[in-house]
């Protein structure tokens, strides 16, 4: 067969478009998933026994279900179990990405903070300091800086579980790519193309990340 | 007022009891060293005046305040009593500077020019002025223990606890510390030490305890307890020490 370039040329528009959704669900699904799971983290690793329990029953449903099971939930189940819930589909991408990224950044979370040498505490707490500032100026700085390799992978594999989200035909990268190749059956080119626009994503991430780290030096 | 009262303290863990019914005072201006063999509850001793461990039996109280009161009396305690420990526990990213400015900012409210300009004092005195940009991990730990007396200077307590301050370190960065310790006590600042090194017990101690199986087995002069012990278990313990 012959690789025909001017169908990439083509499609360089659509699977731009597809790149942005990506792109948006993908930082905004990380950025939610940021914020619950250091909640959720935090929970597990120091929270009152009831905290804890949510958060851990929360961890064990989402990391003992599929994220396509999870996504088709939210989109199609969820709106029938709530009637007056409209969900649209790239909220319900955006949502199934918080929760799901959320589950793992927590056990990530929860890791790193219990790693922390407990003389470090004790340090804060032999001065006076109350605990949520012994965490915010002591463990937490700690425990970020070796947070930042298992969240590197986190971040690549949510961006790359984005693309599972075809099955509710939110015009991600990956859904671009199929209705292209659906039109003009140039499977080659067009999962060609995808595939590389996807490394470039996840090369940006990673090299973003390596930066931080340089700047941050593990401790 | 006593600094320090212990009033028949019952200290637990699990089955075991780690200190058994302690009554004892020290009062300001006292630098009492604390001896006894491993496992003997001299460190729990210690950890228990500035709540670190909680106590089961008794009462004690630091400055007159009860150890078993509610959490803001407990940091008020914490922050009458500097604490230093075996493995140093500075904060790792931050440099020597800015861990002894950490307590005045976070604890007592001090501004940042404030607690600079005090943690700048207490470096010198301390004898790391060239050194207060480095990172703990760009110091030697004889360095890093006098950081963190430096540390636990600047909240400005009135009581100074070490917790075997030296006994992390090689022997020849051991006396840098040692050094500190004593000019600490020259000033008059209170201090309870537990430790091994029976030449700052007797040169810098005004009162010795020897703790073995979680009861005070003496309580005297160093001097007079070192050259002259008077049960066969200080003379036994004295002998693996020395």
């Amino acid at each position: 067969m012959q690789f025909d370039w001017s169908v990439i040329w083509a499609s360089v528009p659509n699977l731009l478009d597809g790149t942005m959704m990506t792109v948006k669900i993908t930082f905004w699904g990380l950025a939610g998933g940021f914020v619950l799971g250091a909640l959720a983290g935090v929970a597990r690793a120091y929270g009152p026994r009831l905290l804890s329990g949510i958060a851990q029953v929360y961890i064990a449903v989402i990391r003992g279900t599929p994220i396509v099971v999870q996504v088709m939930f939210i989109y199609f189940a969820l709106p029938l179990m709530m009637p007056g819930l409209r969900v649209d589909a790239l909220w319900a991408a955006i949502a199934t990405l918080i929760i799901n990224s959320g589950a793992y950044i927590a056990e990530i979370v929860r890791g790193s903070l219990l790693s922390v040498h407990k003389g470090l505490k004790e340090a804060g707490q032999a001065m006076g300091l109350p605990f949520h500032k012994i965490l915010v100026h002591i463990i937490g700085p700690v425990a970020f800086r070796r947070m930042i390799p298992p969240l590197g992978n986190q971040c690549i594999i949510s961006l790359k579980d984005s693309s599972l989200f075809i099955v509710i035909g939110v015009a991600e990268l990956t859904r671009q790519g199929q209705e292209i190749m659906a039109s003009n059956f140039r499977a080659v080119e067009i999962w060609s193309a995808v595939a590389i626009i996807y490394l470039i994503l996840t090369g940006a991430l990673a090299l973003a990340l390596r930066l931080v780290e340089k700047r941050m030096r593990i401790l | 007022m006593s600094m320090v009262e212990f009033r028949n303290v019952t200290k637990r863990f699990g089955e075991s009891t780690v200190l058994d019914g302690i009554s004892l005072n020290i009062d300001a201006g006292e630098v009492v060293v604390v001896v006894g063999p491993s496992g003997s509850g001299k460190s729990t001793f210690l950890r228990c005046i500035n709540v670190l461990e909680t106590i089961e039996g008794g009462d004690l109280l630091v400055d007159g305040q009860s150890v078993k009161g509610p959490p803001a009396q407990v940091r008020a305690i914490r922050r009458e009593a500097g604490m230093v420990f075996q493995q140093f526990n500075l904060f790792p990213q931050m440099t020597a500077l800015e861990n002894v400015m950490f307590g005045p900012v976070h604890t007592r409210g001090a501004s940042r020019q404030e607690a600079r300009a005090q943690a700048q004092a207490l470096l010198g005195k301390v004898g790391l002025a060239e050194r207060m940009r480095h990172y703990p991990s760009e110091l030697s730990g004889g360095q890093q223990q006098r950081v963190a007396i430096a540390r636990a200077l600047a909240i400005k307590p009135k009581l100074m606890l070490f917790d075997e301050p030296t006994s992390a370190l090689d022997p020849e960065l051991r006396h840098e510390v040692l050094k500190v310790m004593r000019d600490l006590a020259e000033e008059g600042m209170t201090m309870v030490v537990v430790t091994h090194e029976m030449e700052f017990a007797r040169k810098v101690g005004s009162r010795l305890i020897f703790i073995d199986a979680g009861k005070v087995a003496h309580d005297g002069p160093p001097t007079e307890l070192l050259s002259n012990p008077p049960s066969q278990r200080l003379r036994d313990f004295l002998q693996h020490v020395a």
